[in-house]
C-alpha cells in the first residue's frame, strides 16, 4: 500500500492493521521516525524500538504518547520538574500498563507543566513546547507536549491529564481533540499527582471517534486507585449522534465577558451548524460558575502542597544538602528542585490549609464545589449537554502572560467548573481565528462519555476541520 | 500547703495484625531485613495511591465494640502533613474529625475516640565511621512504615499512675482477647503516650498537661507516670508552672527530658484525603464485627465466679490480666474438676504473678504449674519449696516433679531423718530447749530454724513445732 | 493581604527555603491571587456541606491480601544516599 499511514486516524488503522493492510513492523518503524522530527521540545523520550504489547489487542499496535508524569518503568518520568529530573520510576501506571496491553505500546513520553501546574507549557524545567501552528506561540498546558505532537503528527495519539483544562484547552490549542472524562472511571494510580480529587486522564487524538477508542481501553475500576470506579456504561465505539432534538444548553456565565471575538465567532457558528443538525440551542444557567475559578485556586493548590511532600530528596529525585541537617535538607532541595509556578502554589495551598484559615479558604472553596455540582446537576435536568468554548483565547505568544499568574489562570475559566464537578467534557476544534485553532467543548453529566463523544463527533463531521497546516513535514 | 490531685489520660497505639499494610499489600514482618518490604505506596513513590485494607476496618470496628464505643456509618481519613524523615509521603494518613469510633467506656476510664492510622518508617540514628569529622547519619527502613494502629484515646479519667497501669494491662488482655494485635510493648505492638496534669483536690477545671512519651513497658510506664507526678507537684508546690510539653522518660535513670520543641508550633493541615473516598460502614461489617467478638475480660470474670467459686476481686485480677487469667484457666483445666481451682487462682495472682512481668515470654507453662500443684496438694513438697521450684522453672523450664526428684526437694516428714533433724537442733541449742520446756513459745523459732536450715526448707514448719514440743516434753 | 512573616512561616512550614528577595515578591503574588479568590467569602454558604469529591461519595475496600514488595535493590534504586540497606538522611537533630 502506497498511502502514507501516519495520515490515517488510528480507527483507520487499527482496521488496516486488522485487515492485514499495514504490518506492525512497518507502523512502528513509521512512527519512530516521525518522533524523531520532533523540533517543538514536545517529546521528552522517544523508545529505541516500540515494545510489542498485547500483540491482538483492539488498539492494533498504533503506539502511543504518554504526558511525562505517568509513571513508566525504567524510562524517565519527570512531571516536567528538575525535582525528578532522569527519574526512573519502577512501576508503571495502570493506564499504560492497560493500554500497552490493549494494543497501544508506548513510543514516547511528551513534556507538560511542570507537575501539571500550568495553561502554556512554559513552567516546563526542559524548556517551552512550542505551537505547530505558530511556534512563537504556546501550546497550551499542561498536557501542551501531547498535544502538539498529536497536531504535529509526530505520534498517532496520546495520553494527557486534565485537573482544570490540562487536556481540553491544550487540544483548543492545537487544534486538535481532548477528552476529560469523569472523574474516577479511568485509574490515577502511576500518574504523578497534581490535585487528587481532580486530576483525570484521557486521551488526546486527532478524531472524536480515536479519542472514544482510546478512552473505552482506559476506563475501568482499578484496585489500585480507591477513587475509581467501574463505569456504568460499556464505551462503544463513537457515532456520530443525530442530533435531531438534543438539547444544547449555553452558560452565559461561561460564553460572555472575556471572550476573544475569534473565538466567539466560531463559537456562534458551530452553534448554528448544531441546530442546523436538528439540536436545540438555549441560555441553560450556572450561577455559580462564576466562582468556580476561585473555589479551584484554593482546592488544586492546597491538594498539591501535600501531594509534593513527598518530593524531599530521601527515596527518590533531586538532592541538595548544604550540611544543615535534614529539614535544612528539605529546604534546600524543594527550593532548587521547584520551579517558581509550582513553588507559588505549594505556597498558596499550605496558607489555605494553615490553621486559622482552613475554613475560611479550603473549607469555602468544597461548599462552593458542590454549589456547583448542584447547578449542573440542575442543568442536565433540562439540557443533554452543555457547550461553551473550551478556551476564551486561541494560542497566546510565549512569555506574554508569564508574569502575571492571574491573567494566566483566567485562561482555564471555561474548563475549570467540569472539573470541580468531575463531569466529562470533550473539546474539539471549530475553526481557526487569524489563522490559530479554535476548541468548542461539550460537557456531559457524570458517565455520558458515549452521549458526549456522539456528539462531538457529529459536529465534527459538519466542521471539517483541517489540521494540517500543523503537521511537520 | 494545698493538695493536688493528678488526672491522666492516655494514647494508645495498637499495631493491628492484619497480614498486610493499611494501604497497600507488603507484608511487615518484624525483624526482616531492612527496606524488603515495600513497594511504590507505602515507599509514598509517585504516583502511588494508598487503598484500604479492609480488615483494619474490621478489627478497627471490633475494638470499637469491645470498649463500648458508638461506631460511624461514614468515617473519613484525613491527612496530616508534616516533614521527617520516617514518613515518606510527608503526611500521615490519619483520621481526624470523624473517627471510625467514638465514645466507649472500659473499667471506669471513658474512652474519648478510637481511629485507625498508618504507622510510621523505622529511623535508625547511627553515627557512622568513615565519615567526615564525626557527622553523622541516619537510615530509614521502610518496613514497619504503613503498618496499621489503632489509636485508643481516653478521657482524663484516670488518677494514678497504679491505676494506668492497671487500666492498660485490662486494655492489653482486652485488645489479646480480639484477636486483633499482639500486643507486645517490647516489640512495639502496643504503644503508650499519657496525658499529665495536677489540679487541686476538689477543682474541676484542668492544669496544664505534659505528654510522656515512650513508656515501653508495663512497669515504665508506672514508674514514667510517677516520676511526672512527683515533678509537676514539687513545681507546683515550689511555686512554679507547668509548661505545655513533651517529655521522654528514660527507665535507666529513671529522669525526664523534654523532646526538643519544635521551634513553630505544630500545624498539621489536616484536610480529607483526596486519594480516599469516605467508608462506609455497613450493618453486614458490623455484624461480622459482632459476630467474631470473644468473651470480654468482665464476663470473664463473672464466669470465673461462678463456675470456680472465686472472690469478685480475685476473678477480676485473673480476667483484667490475660496473661493470668489463660494460665490460670489452662493449670485448672489439666488439674480436672475436682481440683481446687481456688488454689490455682491464689498461685496465678500471687506467686506467678510477682514472678513474670506482663507479656514476657519468660513464664511458667500450665502443664508445669499444674503439676507443682498437684505435689503441694498432695503434700510432697512444701510451700517454700514450692516457692523455690516455681523459680526454677521459670527461669529454665523443666518438670516441677523432674527437679524434686534430682534435687531431692521432697518434704521431710513423719519419718526418722525429721526426727533426727530435731534432735540435732535441741542439741546444738540446749538453752533455748531449756526455755521451750519451760513453756516459752518464744524460744521455738531457734529451734525450728535450725530443723529448716538443715533440712533445706523441705520441712513442714508446723509439725516441726509439734515434734519439738512434743519430744521436750516428754523430757 | 499576606505579609512577609506569614511568607516565612508557610515557607517553613512547606520546606521551601527562600530567598529575601523572593519573600517581598511572593507576598505580592499570593495577596493579589488572594484577592481574587476572596469572591467566594460574599456567597451564603449556609448549610452547604463541602464536597471532597464530586462523583462516588463512599468508597470500597481492598482484601487483606499480600502483594510482591519490590526487591531491595530496586526500593534504593533512584535514592540519592543510601547504606546498601537503607535510605540515608541528613541528621534530623542538627541544623536549622
Amino acid at each position: 500500500m502506497s498511502t502514507d499511514i501516519t495520515k490515517l486516524s488510528v480507527t483507520e488503522t487499527v482496521a488496516a492493521v486488522a485487515a492485514g493492510d499495514i504490518s506492525k513492523a512497518n507502523l512502528h518503524a513509521t512512527w519512530l521516525d516521525r518522533a524523531r522530527l520532533d523540533d517543538l521540545n514536545a517529546l521528552s523520550w522517544v523508545a529505541d524500538r516500540v515494545k510489542l504489547g498485547g500483540e491482538d489487542g483492539p488498539l492494533g499496535g498504533v503506539p502511543l504518547g504518554v504526558k511525562d508524569l505517568f509513571c513508566t518503568e525504567g524510562v524517565p518520568s519527570q512531571s516536567g520538574s528538575k525535582i525528578l529530573e532522569g527519574y526512573l520510576p519502577p512501576y508503571t501506571a495502570t493506564v499504560v500498563e492497560a493500554l500497552t496491553e490493549a494494543g497501544a505500546p508506548l513510543i514516547a513520553k511528551t513534556h507538560q507543566d511542570e507537575f501539571a501546574m500550568g495553561s502554556s507549557n512554559e513552567n516546563c524545567a526542559f524548556g517551552p513546547v512550542l505551537n505547530p501552528w505558530d511556534r512563537g506561540r504556546v501550546p497550551g498546558g499542561s498536557s501542551g507536549g501531547s498535544a502538539a505532537a498529536v497536531a504535529a503528527g509526530l505520534v498517532p495519539w496520546a495520553l494527557g491529564t486534565d485537573t482544570g483544562g490540562s487536556i481540553r484547552q491544550p487540544a483548543a490549542l492545537c487544534g486538535v481533540v481532548g477528552l476529560k472524562p469523569t472523574y474516577g472511571s479511568v485509574s490515577r494510580y502511576g500518574m504523578i499527582a497534581f490535585a487528587s480529587s481532580l486530576d483525570q486522564a484521557g486521551p488526546i487524538t486527532r478524531t472524536v471517534a480515536d479519542a472514544g477508542l482510546l478512552y473505552s481501553q482506559m476506563t475501568g475500576k482499578d484496585p489500585r486507585d480507591a477513587t475509581s470506579v467501574e463505569h456504568p456504561d460499556s464505551v462503544e465505539p463513537v457515532v456520530p449522534m443525530d442530533l435531531t432534538g438534543v438539547r444544547l444548553g449555553v452558560p452565559e456565565e461561561l460564553t460572555g465577558e472575556g471572550v476573544e471575538p475569534g473565538v466567539r465567532e466560531a463559537f456562534e457558528a458551530t452553534l448554528d451548524l448544531a441546530r442546523s443538525l436538528g439540536a436545540t440551542v438555549a441560555p441553560c444557567p450556572l450561577p455559580h460558575a462564576p466562582h468556580a475559578l476561585s473555589a479551584y485556586y484554593l482546592i488544586a493548590p492546597a491538594e498539591c502542597s501535600s501531594n509534593l511532600a513527598r518530593l524531599d530528596g530521601v527515596r527518590f529525585g533531586l538532592r541538595v544538602d548544604p550540611d544543615e541537617g535534614l529539614d535544612g535538607m528539605y529546604g534546600a532541595t524543594r527550593a532548587a528542585g521547584f520551579g517558581r509556578e509550582v513553588r507559588r502554589r505549594i505556597m498558596l495551598g499550605t496558607y489555605a490549609l494553615s490553621s486559622g484559615y482552613y475554613d475560611a479558604y479550603y473549607g469555602r472553596a468544597q461548599r462552593v464545589r458542590t454549589l456547583i455540582s448542584q447547578d449542573f446537576d440542575t442543568a442536565f435536568e433540562d439540557f443533554d449537554a452543555i457547550v461553551t468554548p473550551t478556551s476564551p483565547s486561541v494560542a497566546f505568544e510565549l512569555g506574554s502572560k508569564t508574569a502575571d499568574p492571574l491573567s494566566m489562570y483566567l485562561s482555564d475559566f471555561c474548563t475549570v467548573p467540569m472539573s470541580l464537578a468531575g463531569i466529562p467534557a470533550i473539546s474539539i476544534p471549530n475553526g481557526l481565528s487569524d489563522g490559530l485553532p479554535v476548541g468548542f467543548q461539550i460537557a456531559g453529566p457524570a458517565f455520558s462519555e458515549n452521549r458526549i463523544l456522539g456528539i462531538a463527533a457529529a459536529l465534527e463531521d459538519g466542521l471539517k476541520f483541517d489540521g494540517s497546516p500543523a503537521w511537520i513535514a | 500547703m494545698i493538695e493536688l490531685e493528678p488526672v491522666i489520660g492516655l494514647e494508645i497505639h495498637v499495631q493491628l495484625a492484619t497480614r498486610t499494610k493499611m494501604f497497600c499489600g507488603c507484608e511487615p514482618v518484624f525483624g526482616e531485613d531492612p527496606n524488603t518490604r515495600t513497594c511504590p505506596v507505602c515507599l509514598g513513590l509517585p504516583g502511588a495511591l494508598p487503598v484500604i485494607n479492609e480488615r483494619a476496618v474490621d478489627f478497627g470496628l471490633r475494638l470499637g465494640l469491645a470498649l463500648g464505643c458508638e461506631l460511624a456509618d461514614r468515617s473519613i481519613f484525613h491527612r496530616k502533613n508534616y516533614f521527617y524523615a520516617d514518613l515518606p509521603k510527608g503526611y500521615q494518613i490519619s483520621q481526624f474529625d470523624e473517627p471510625l469510633c467514638s465514645g466507649g467506656f472500659l473499667d471506669g476510664v471513658r474512652i474519648h475516640r478510637v481511629h485507625l492510622e498508618e504507622d510510621a518508617a523505622k529511623l535508625v540514628h547511627s553515627s557512622a565511621s568513615g565519615r567526615i569529622q564525626g557527622a553523622d547519619s541516619s537510615v530509614v527502613d521502610f518496613n514497619r512504615g504503613g503498618t496499621p494502629l489503632a489509636e485508643i484515646v481516653t478521657e482524663p479519667d484516670i488518677g494514678s499512675a497504679a491505676q494506668a497501669r492497671e487500666w492498660l494491662s485490662l486494655l492489653r488482655t482486652t485488645v489479646k482477647s480480639l484477636g486483633i494485635s499482639d500486643v507486645s510493648m517490647e516489640e512495639g505492638s502496643l504503644r503508650c503516650d499519657a496525658n499529665i496534669s495536677l489540679r487541686p483536690v476538689g477543682e474541676t477545671t484542668l492544669g496544664t498537661k505534659t505528654e510522656l512519651k515512650n513508656m515501653n513497658s508495663f512497669r515504665f510506664v508506672e514508674k514514667g507516670i510517677e516520676a511526672e507526678i512527683e515533678r509537676q507537684r514539687e513545681l507546683i508546690q515550689s511555686g512554679g508552672t507547668v509548661v505545655q510539653e513533651t517529655l521522654h522518660f528514660d527507665p535507666r535513670s529513671g529522669s525526664l527530658t523534654a523532646l526538643r520543641s519544635k521551634e513553630e508550633a505544630h500545624d498539621y493541615r489536616y484536610f480529607p484525603e483526596p486519594d480516599l473516598l469516605p467508608v462506609a460502614v455497613g450493618p453486614e461489617m458490623i455484624k461480622a464485627a459482632q459476630d467474631s467478638l470473644p468473651e470480654l475480660p468482665a464476663a470473664r470474670a463473672s464466669r470465673y465466679e461462678d463456675d470456680f467459686g472465686l472472690t469478685a476481686e480475685l476473678a477480676q485480677r485473673l480476667a483484667f490480666n490475660g496473661d493470668l487469667g489463660d494460665l490460670f484457666e489452662a493449670t485448672a483445666a489439666i488439674r480436672g474438676a475436682g481440683s481446687d481451682a481456688k488454689l490455682v487462682a491464689t498461685w496465678v495472682n500471687g506467686e506467678v504473678s510477682s514472678r513474670v512481668e506482663e507479656g514476657s515470654d519468660q513464664t511458667v507453662e500450665p502443664e508445669a504449674l499444674a503439676e507443682l500443684l498437684g505435689l503441694l496438694e498432695d503434700d510432697k513438697i512444701t510451700t517454700a519449696a514450692a516457692r523455690g521450684i516455681l523459680d526454677t522453672v521459670i527461669e529454665q523450664g523443666g518438670s516441677p516433679a523432674a527437679l524434686v526428684e534430682s534435687q531431692g526437694l521432697e518434704k521431710v516428714g513423719g519419718g526418722d531423718e525429721l526426727s533426727a533433724a530435731v534432735d540435732a537442733a535441741i542439741a546444738s541449742d540446749p538453752e533455748a530447749a531449756a526455755k521451750v520446756a519451760a513453756g516459752e513459745q518464744k524460744a521455738l523459732g531457734p529451734l525450728v530454724g535450725l530443723v529448716m536450715k538443715a533440712t533445706q526448707g523441705r520441712a513442714d514448719g508446723g509439725e516441726v513445732r509439734a515434734l519439738i514440743i512434743s519430744k521436750l516434753a516428754g523430757s | 493581604m499576606i505579609d512577609r512573616s506569614e511568607v516565612l512561616h508557610i515557607a517553613k512550614l512547606a520546606r521551601l527555603s527562600i530567598s529575601d528577595e523572593e519573600v517581598d515578591v511572593l507576598a505580592a503574588e499570593l495577596s493579589g491571587i488572594l484577592d481574587h479568590v476572596e469572591m467566594i467569602s460574599k456567597l451564603d454558604l449556609a448549610g452547604v456541606e463541602p464536597s471532597a469529591h464530586s462523583v462516588a461519595q463512599t468508597g470500597w475496600l481492598r482484601p487483606d491480601v499480600p502483594h510482591e514488595s519490590l526487591s531491595r535493590e530496586k526500593a534504593l534504586d533512584q535514592a540519592p544516599a543510601t547504606n546498601g540497606e537503607g535510605f540515608e538522611v541528613p541528621p534530623p537533630g542538627s541544623g536549622s
